[in-house]
This record gives C-alpha cells, structure tokens and sequence, in this order.
C-alpha cells in the first residue's frame, strides 16, 4: 500500500525544526530514520498530517567525547554507533548490540534517537538506554530538560516526551572499570526483531566479587525490561554457576511479563530468558575478569 | 491530490528534474517517473530488500525513503551496474556464471547490497556472506548459489585490481 497524503517540512536547523513543532503540535510527527515510521505509514497504520524530516539538520548527527560519557546527536544513524571506536572502547556493550539491530541496509538509515524514541518492547536500543544508565535530552522551543532513561519509557511504543518535544541527544555514561558485558538474543533470521534478548552488565570489586549488576530484556514487556531485583541476587557474591541460576530463575519466571507473539509463546519466551541470562552472565563475569589481570 | 514540489535527483550519474509529491516513494519514482524498473518491489516495509539501492553510496530500503528526501542525492540502482549487456559489473558476472539467480526478483536487491559490502570487505568468509544477504529475501535459490556467486566475485574483483 501507499502512505495517505501528508503535509511535508524540512528544516535545515534543530531552531526551525522547533518552531515547526510548536506551531503543529500534535498534529506533527518527526521523520527521523524512517525505518519504523514509513512502514507504518505504508501500511497506513500511521497517518500523520505533518511530517517533519530532520535528515537535513545536521547538528542533530554526531558523537562527541565528554568528561566519561559519550554524547550522541538523535539524528545519528546506527550504522555509526556500531562502527565508531571511541563507543568500541568504552561503552563495549553497545557496540556488541548495535550489530543486532535489522540489517546494515536498516542500520545505515536508522537513528538512535528514533529507535529511543519509537519505545518498541522488541528495539535493543532502548534496552541498552536502560543498562548504560542513558540521559535523554528533549528540547521544546522554549527550552530544554534531561530525563533519565528509565524515567522515559511509559509503555508500548510510548514516552514521556511532549507532543512539542523532539529527542535531540543522548548521554551515554562509560562503562565503569573491571565490568563486563554480554549481549544476546534469539531472533528467527539475523536480523528480525527478537523473541527474546538480554543485555547483562556486571561490575566486579577489587576481590572480584559482584558489586553492581545490571540485567535488562527486550520482549519481556511492554517496553525495556530492568530485571533489578535478580540483578540484586548477584551483588556482592563470586559470580559463581548456583547464583546466576538462582538470577536467570527468577528473571524468567517472576520479573519479565512477555506477551508472546505468532513466532512465539509466552513459555518458550521465559525459557530463552533463563538460557539467555545464564549465558550472558557467564559471558559478563569472564570479561570483568579478564579486565582485572 | 496534494502539491507536489520540485526536486533535483542524480540517478546512475544522470540528472532528473521532477516534480513530486511529498508522499511518494523513492521506489515508485524510480519505476513510474524515470521508468528504472531494475528496482524491484516486494513488501513496501523494508523486510525482503527487493528495493535496495545506494543512497550516497550506502544500501538503503528505497520503499522506505520519500522521493523527495532525495533532492540532492546521488542514487544508483541496478541499472547503473554495468556499461552495457557485454560489459557486466565482476558481481553481475558471477550472478550469471555461478548460477546465482532463478527468477531474478530478489537479484537487483542482493546486487546493490553486495557492491558497498564487497567494497567494505572484499575477503568475505562465508559466514560473513550469508549474514551481509540476511536483509534479502530470495524465495527461489536457497541461496546457496548467491553465496557461491558471492565468492566468485569477491576473488574476479581482487584479480582485477
Ligand atoms: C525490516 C526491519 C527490521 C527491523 N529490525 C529491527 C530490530 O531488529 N531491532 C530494532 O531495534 N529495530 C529494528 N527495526 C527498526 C529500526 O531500527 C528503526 O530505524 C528504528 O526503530 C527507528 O528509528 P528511525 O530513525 O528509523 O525512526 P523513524 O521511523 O523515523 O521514527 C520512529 C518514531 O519515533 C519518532 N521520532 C523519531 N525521531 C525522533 C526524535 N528525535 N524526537 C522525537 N520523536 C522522534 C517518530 O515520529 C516516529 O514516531 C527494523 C526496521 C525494519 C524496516
Ligand atoms: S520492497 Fe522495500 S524492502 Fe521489500
Ligand atoms: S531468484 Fe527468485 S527470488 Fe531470488
């Protein structure tokens, strides 16, 4: 199918872009990527009145190193993310992930802020949003506000930004010293949005013992799920084969919420959550690890 | 009918003025406006990768890309491939020596997805192949031939340089 008619602005500036926001709010939608959006838009799903293409606003695209953390423009593409070496060095994790988003052809016009934006349970970008401890920050035209990412998502492809509000840039903290990371998930062609997946962190101590775990699902809920509580089992133990059971267990069974879908029940969902989890923990200590020697 | 409004596309090194209306797609402009049909078109959501083309040089879905989003731009598309039918591009020729295609739907995608990743990888392992075609669909071949055709060309294009 073909998309319904729109009317169609293209700001060369973030100012103009805002402007145009104001004066169409609530009728407006931001074009970022257009990988979830045009789609929608095909399958006249989405019907917006206003489209607001932002590829032409440069300043909203790029990574800048500050202080420990990485700031990343919303109009940045993934394609970017996966392939920049300061993110490599850094903030491992999510150059793991990226390379699990669609397929490059995706990646190469898809954008962080859009993917953070778009709020799908099934995205890795908003789980890595949650694990890497991300600020948002989201600018109408009379001023601007950092929201913490796990104050951001408020449900299915839903979030706290305003109706006049764009996502402009995303603060990603370093990963902190002697911590690992696994990311892994299950999907039924490279490629195609997982039936499950888990982003582990874990940071060790001087004596190697857990001192501050982060397990966060995709699939498992109506947006990005934070396991806090089995993270919690695993803090201050040597992360040893009977307590990462004990965490899997009980992020499979008591705190994900997965729906299922036609590739996928509910049971097999938290079964690849408890294998998931046990694998990418494993995974996780073993580089804290080796980052201590 | 909505407006439509001017825009300036380079499409396989050649200019095209047109006019557009905003809601058109990349894909159906190169079919029904400039009648480069090479682009092939099977979902419309970006899932089988029949449309691909080079977006500034990068593979990108043109189903999902608004012709007018690509004022500006330089496209090519499977028809910029090769000179003329006795001069294919090294990938064109090994689709066609190694078997790699039946029906052809898939083929123009899968070309112009293997030009920029050749490019970026030209000693592709096999598993690094298949996960590059992971974003086409083809329903006929298995894909075990594209793979093959994927070899050949990635040792005819190290010959030539
Ligand atoms: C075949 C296919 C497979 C895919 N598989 C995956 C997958 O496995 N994993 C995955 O995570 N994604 C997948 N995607 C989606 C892809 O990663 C999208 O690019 C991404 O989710 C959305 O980013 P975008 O820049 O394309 O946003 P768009 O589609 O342009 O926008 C998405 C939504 O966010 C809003 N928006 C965008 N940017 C902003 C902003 N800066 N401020 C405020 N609102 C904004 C838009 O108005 C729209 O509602 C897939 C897409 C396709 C077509
Ligand atoms: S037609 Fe564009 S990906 Fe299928
Ligand atoms: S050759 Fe027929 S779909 Fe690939």
């Amino acid at each position: 199918m073909k998309p319904a008619p729109f009317e169609y602005h293209v700001p060369d500036s973030l100012e103009q872009a805002l402007g145009l926001m104001r004066q169409y709010a609530g009728d407006a939608k931001i074009l970022a990527g257009g990988q979830s959006l045009v789609p929608a838009m095909n399958f006249r799903v989405a019907q917006p009145g206003v489209l607001i293409d932002l590829n032409r606003v440069s300043e909203l695209s790029f990574i800048r190193g500050k202080g420990e953390t990485i700031h990343v423009g919303a109009m940045t593409r993934e394609r970017h993310l996966e392939f920049d070496s300061s993110i490599e060095k850094h903030i491992p994790l999510l150059t793991e992930a990226a390379q699990f988003i669609a397929h490059p052809q995706i990646r190469n016009r898809g954008t962080l802020g859009g993917s953070i934006a778009n709020a799908d349970p099934a995205a890795e970008l908003p789980v890595l949003a949650l694990a890497l401890d991300a600020r948002l920050k989201a600018q109408n035209a009379s001023g601007e506000r950092w929201i913490d990412a796990h104050d951001f998502f408020a449900g299915m492809f839903t979030t706290r930004l305003a109706a006049d509000e764009i996502l402009v840039e995303i603060e990603l903290p370093f990963m902190p010293p002697r911590t690992g990371w696994s990311f892994m998930e299950v999907a039924p062609r490279a490629g195609d949005y997982a039936l499950m997946g888990v982003a582990a962190l874990v940071t060790l101590d001087e004596n190697g013992k857990c001192k501050n775990a982060k397990l966060v699902y995709l699939n498992a809920g109506d947006g990005p799920v934070d396991a806090k509580e089995s993270a919690r089992l695993l803090e201050g133990e040597a992360l040893k084969d009977a307590v990462i059971e004990s965490a899997a267990a009980m992020a499979s069974e008591k705190e994900i919420n997965p729906f299922g879908n036609i590739h996928t029940s509910i049971d097999f969902q938290r079964h690849l959550a408890n294998v998931l989890t046990k694998k990418a923990l494993k995974q996780a200590a073993q580089r804290a690890e080796e980052s201590l020697q | 009918m909505t407006q439509s409004f001017p825009v300036t596309i380079t499409v396989n090194e050649k200019i095209y003025r047109r006019e557009v209306e905003p809601r058109l797609l990349l894909s159906d402009f190169l079919r029904h406006e400039l009648g480069l049909t090479g682009t092939h078109v099977g979902c419309e959501h970006g899932v089988c990768g029949a449309c691909t083309i080079l977006f500034d040089g990068e593979s990108m879905r043109s189903c999902l890309i608004f012709a007018i989003q690509a004022d500006g731009h330089n496209i090519t598309t499977v028809e910029g491939l090769a000179k003329d039918k006795d001069n294919l591009h090294p990938v064109q020729q090994s689709f066609w020596e190694a078997h790699g295609l039946q029906c052809g739907f898939c083929t123009p995608g899968i070309l112009m997805t293997l030009i920029p990743f050749l490019k970026q990888n030209p000693n592709p392992t096999e598993d690094e192949i298949r996960h590059a075609l992971s974003g086409n669909l083809c329903r006929c071949t298995g894909y075990q031939h594209i793979v093959d055709a994927v070899k050949l060309a990635s040792e005819k294009m190290k010959a030539v340089k």
